[in-house]
């Protein structure tokens, strides 16, 4: 086997080159692993919006709670399950709530954006124990006050706390702020459920949500609840449903991600094709010479295809290294599931590490293969007859 | 007929350029006996680099036998032929062609990685053939950081590692000064006379000529 130093010191000496070959391998790789970060973060900030306990209850087909509409007298059958775990004041641990959502004019440039509107309950926090008040106070039952999660206050104008802002034909109070650590409560507006129905004229509730006292009964109660003929609903984990939120637009990002990213690849190949054509060119000789020492067409073909995956394979760990910083920035979006404002962070993993170095593996395997082959098929005279 | 070390009989050889024939070596025959130190002379283009290539294994004759070190070469293919070389042929250039990437030691090394020896006996082998040339102390030294005349003797060094059976050697000399040259000859001489090599040399030079034992002219593809 030809040394594996002579192949990283061919690449080393060829620095501007291989550089250039590199960065560009290094913008592919960054873009596609944004990419992937990117949807992962969104992901996961959906699902740890849910609880492993948790169920969801919305009407059948509604998908979400923006179009799901429960009646009251569906809502009575519902609490009344003995699935439902109890809460520390030993009554059934449920809230029943309402979704709406309202546009409000963003702080920074003041368009408009959707977001979440919840009417709460007193058992909303103990049903959701990552949401915490962490300024002012929880509004009182009586009056127009609301608290607004962490990432609402700060982008929604009117929304910090002792604020005022106009929705529902009112004018409500921003009483406390709340941290719903880093999940999809935290772009929402929470207030409580009789006001907020009071407000919107919704004499409904948009979802349920309670705490199973045993998840392994889970399917049995979904079977039971679903199959109720005076019941027109669904029934869900609440991890999964909100999972399930985020699948439109994380499939969105994937693809429209993926087909950037092999646009751009195609340059990287490209590139990389010509610094592999120039380097056969640049040592035809040489090649000439270790064919005439006894060394086979294989080894040659060897020696530039390692030498094309060997810089995609730098510009590949560059890119992923530099994917990595994306986890400082964070973002907000619509998500087209719920129409709602979103918050979340670009979030890396093992597995899209792996996937977007395997990327540039194969963008190196790609631009190597031809100039490998094209190496491989000299014949010995003619290569050692040029200069 | 098995002490030669090279014979060829009727040995023609054609280059074709658009179906055009061009006739570069004519009728052929010749017996180099071992340990023999042949110079091959004659004029640019008359097919010296040629025969020496037909030698080593890299070209193929038109028509013609050419037995090399006890093998009928012609009948090989192509991998066998590069195994065939790595253990029979040890080849030096005019222009050294020494990978300049590879230091000294790694360059002479080379034709080694083509065998079973481990790292400790390449490296024996390797320091061997290096002390021979007379640059042992150079081995860490890359081409760029030798002179000519040294990047010759590496040269020579990568070419005896493997200890061939026969040495071709392309005017050896011809991009070396004079004094430079006049080493590289003693150089070879020994290697003929204490190491036994058998020797075929492409030069112009007629004193580098004169080391060797005997001298055939090749003139428009045939042999004296
Ligand atoms: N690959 C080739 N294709 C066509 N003609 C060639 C090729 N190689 C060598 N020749 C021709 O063969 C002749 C002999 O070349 P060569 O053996 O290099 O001569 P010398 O080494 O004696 O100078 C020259 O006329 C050269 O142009
Ligand atoms: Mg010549």
């Amino acid at each position: 086997m030809i040394p594996i130093s002579y192949i990283i010191r061919n690449i080393k000496k060829h620095k501007i080159t291989s550089i250039l070959t590199i960065l560009g391998v290094t913008l592919v790789v960054f873009v596609f692993a944004g990419v992937l970060m990117l949807s992962n973060g969104l992901r996961a900030t959906l699902v740890a919006t849910g609880y492993d306990d948790n169920a969801v209850i919305i009407r059948k087909a509604s998908q979400t709670e923006v179009q799901s509409i429960i009646p009251y007298d569906q809502a009575q059958l519902i609490v009344a399950s003995p699935e439902i775990a109890p809460a520390k004041d030993n009554r059934p641990l449920y809230t029943n709530e309402i979704y709406v959502l309202i546009n409000l004019p963003s702080r920074t440039d003041s368009t408009e954006a959707n977001l979440v509107v919840r009417g709460i309950t007193p058992k909303s926090f103990e049903l959701r124990p990552n949401v915490k008040l962490i300024a002012g106070r929880l509004p009182q039952e009586a009056g127009s006050e609301i608290i607004t999660g962490e990432s609402a206050s700060e982008r929604f104008v009117g929304c910090g706390l002792g604020e005022r802002v106009r929705f529902g034909a009112r004018e409500w109070t921003v009483v406390g702020i709340f941290d719903a650590a880093g999940t999809g409560f935290d772009s929402e507006i929470w207030g409580d459920i009789t006001q907020m129905s009071d407000a919107f004229r919704r004499p409904v509730y948009s979802s349920i949500t309670f705490r199973m006292a045993d998840t392994s009964q889970f399917t049995g109660m979904k079977d039971r609840l679903e199959n109720d003929r005076r019941l027109t609903i669904e029934v869900f984990r609440e991890k999964e449903y909100y999972a399930n939120q985020s699948r439109t637009i994380t499939t969105f990002i994937n693809i429209t991600g993926t087909v950037i990213s092999i646009v751009f690849s195609l340059g990287a190949i490209v590139g990389a094709m010509i610094t592999m054509y120039s380097a056969v060119a640049n040592r035809t000789k040489e090649i000439g010479i270790l064919r005439a020492l006894g060394f086979k067409r294989l080894s040659i073909l060897l020696v530039f295809f390692l030498e094309s995956i060997f810089i995609s394979l730098t510009g590949g760990m560059l890119g992923v290294l530099i994917a990595y910083f994306l986890r400082f920035i964070r973002i907000s979006t619509t998500n087209w599931d719920t129409f709602s404002e979103i918050a979340f962070n670009f979030e890396i993993s093992s597995q899209i590490a792996i996937l977007a170095i395997l990327f540039a593996v194969i963008m190196g395997i790609a631009g190597g293969f031809l100039p490998a082959v094209r190496a491989s098929r000299l014949k010995i005279v003619d290569s050692l007859r040029s200069a | 007929m098995s002490d030669s070390m090279v014979n060829i009989f009727g040995l023609y050889k054609s280059y074709y350029r658009d179906s055009l024939e061009i006739p570069v070596l004519r009728n052929i025959s010749l017996k180099i006996p071992e340990g023999e130190f042949l110079a091959l002379m004659g004029p640019s283009g008359s097919g010296k680099t040629t025969l020496l290539n037909l030698l080593a294994g890299i070209d193929q004759p038109t028509s013609g036998t050419l037995s090399v070190a006890g093998e009928e070469i012609s009948q090989l293919n192509e991998n066998e032929l590069a195994k065939w070389r790595s253990r029979h042929i040890g080849f030096i250039f005019q222009f050294y062609n020494l990978m300049p990437v590879l230091t000294a030691f790694e360059n002479v090394e080379l034709p080694l990685l083509l065998t079973k020896l481990t790292k400790k006996e390449r490296k024996e082998h390797v320091e061997t053939a290096l002390s021979i040339v007379g640059l042992a102390e150079r081995m860490k030294h890359y081409p760029r950081q030798l002179s000519g005349g040294q990047e010759q003797r590496v040269a020579i060094a990568r070419a005896i590692v493997t200890d061939p059976s026969l040495i071709l050697a392309d005017e050896p000399t011809g991009d070396l000064d004079k004094h430079s040259a006049e080493e590289i000859m003693i150089l070879l001489t020994r290697l003929n006379q204490e190491f036994k090599k058998t020797i075929v040399m492409v030069t112009h030079d007629p004193r580098a000529a004169e080391k060797a034992k005997i001298v055939r002219h090749l003139d428009k593809g045939e042999l004296d």
